[in-house]
């Protein structure tokens, strides 16, 4: 079972990240946990300078930008 | 994704797009070739598209369209038919040039070259990075705290926050389409210092107490380095994405503000504005500037309007002010800031801010 947790604040970019990572764990019947984190301390306690960011099991993958369907699945595969 | 069409002409090469060192002699070398030559093809097709603009133009104000010469509605058309396209197609190269330098100053390594900076020299960074760091405003918060409790300091990090919406790739590409390339210099110029300045003049009044103190209890995370390793195709990836994401959510605002332009630019007799945003007239620097803070309109839409007014009389520096303060200074991004700084901070970031901004529109209307 993965922990994902989904970094924003609540811009566009966030939610769109948000969407798409749970739309991959749910085509590929992933075994995952998606979470939404829009609290500040909790993104900077987790080291996240830009959002939309993603982290699985607690390690960072990628902040600043949306990922594509692509990225989340190598992730999660 | 070479494009089907002929060379219309080989270009000195316009300022942007690549600048690699000669291919190393390795497999990889006929990639970089070819990554290197279509590069060019490019290019050549944009600078050829650039110099058909003009003529294009003009051809379809006066023949296509036959309007007549000197009449509002052709000055309005010709105008709009010019202005858009070489305006997104500097958008275009602009963002493209500047998503490929963004993916060298990552905030995370932005903050580790920021950590524990003297102030001076510190604020003279920040204010740089500023320019070349990916921000957007719904990030502002995340990186605040980030800058903050990785040891860079109060007034460094505000230097960063300044400059980062002000100067940015946008604006300075509009400035250069619609005013050339000393407005643009100047503009960029004088944001960076206003930068500096109001950083340096918060880290001096330490104002650590008016920061929230949950914010300073959180530990210090250590950035995850793992975007570093970028190779070239995932630059210019990051260049080509940036012009989708970028140039597609602004284009609607670029055309909306040279259509608004162009209105001013066919309709409103000369000098119009002469009295009310004229050197004269010494209310208008501060007016344009408490006008300007709450506003929030992108670089794209406000820019063409603004180009307009400074044909019809307004002063560059009242322009100059009131642009800085609609792009750099923005009620959402104060309220997204509220949730890290208490408002007697918020108040005197936008205060020291604006002064600058004052001094530099009047600078210009008292030096031009």
């Amino acid at each position: 079972m993965k922990n994902v947790k989904v970094y924003g604040p609540g811009c566009q970019k966030c939610h769109l990240t948000e969407e798409r990572v749970r739309k991959v764990v749910k085509e590929g019947s992933l075994d995952a946990n998606v979470e939404k984190v829009s609290d500040f301390a909790e993104m900077a306690a987790a080291g996240v300078l830009s959002t939309p960011a993603v982290s699985v099991d607690g390690v960072v993958k990628m902040a600043g930008r949306v990922p594509t369907e692509d990225e989340i699945r190598a992730w999660l595969g | 994704m070479d494009g089907p069409l002929a060379l219309p002409v080989l270009p000195p090469a316009p300022p942007g797009a690549e600048g690699q060192p000669a291919a190393t002699p390795n497999t990889a070398a006929p990639r970089r070739a070819r990554l290197i030559a279509s590069g060019l093809v490019l290019l050549a097709l944009w600078y050829g598209a650039y110099r058909g603009i003009a003529p294009l133009a003009d051809f379809l104000t006066y023949r296509f369209l036959p309007l007549t010469r000197e009449s509002h509605l052709a000055a309005a058309v010709a105008f709009f038919l010019y202005e858009v396209p070489k305006v997104l197609l500097l958008l275009v190269l602009v963002v493209f040039g500047v998503g490929v330098v963004r993916s060298f100053f990552t905030p995370e390594r932005t903050r580790r070259i920021l950590a524990g900076k003297r102030e001076s020299l510190g604020n003279l960074l920040a204010s740089l990075l500023g320019v070349v760091t990916p921000f957007c405003s719904c990030s502002a918060v995340p990186m605040f705290i980030g800058f903050v409790t990785a040891g860079v300091p109060l007034g460094v990090t505000f230097s960063f926050l300044v400059s980062a919406p002000m100067v940015n790739e946008v604006a300075l590409a509009l400035l250069f389409g619609l005013f050339g390339w000393k407005v643009a210099a100047l503009y960029a110029g004088t944001g960076l210092l206003v930068a500096f300045a109001s950083g340096w003049v918060i880290g001096r009044l330490k104002l650590e107490k008016w920061v929230e103190p949950w914010v300073y209890a959180i530990p210090a995370a250590e950035g995850d380095g793992s975007a570093d390793r970028l190779s070239w195709d995932d630059r210019i990836d990051a260049g080509t994405g940036a012009v989708r994401e970028i140039v597609g959510k602004v284009w609607p605002y670029v055309m909306a503000g040279i259509a608004v332009g162009a209105g001013i630019h066919g309709w409103v007799p000369t000098n119009f504005m002469a009295g009310v945003m004229g050197k004269q007239a010494w209310w208008s620097v501060p007016l344009a500037v408490l006008i300007g803070i709450p506003m929030y309109s992108n670089a794209a839409g406000i820019i063409p309007i603004v180009q307009a007014l400074l044909g019809k009389g307004a002063a560059l520096g009242t322009v100059l002010a009131f642009m800085m303060s609609v792009i750099g200074l923005s009620l959402p991004e104060m309220v997204i800031l509220r949730k890290v700084l208490k408002p007697a901070l918020l108040v005197t970031f936008a205060s020291i801010v604006g002064l600058g901004i004052l001094v530099v529109g009047y600078l210009f209307n008292l030096v031009l």
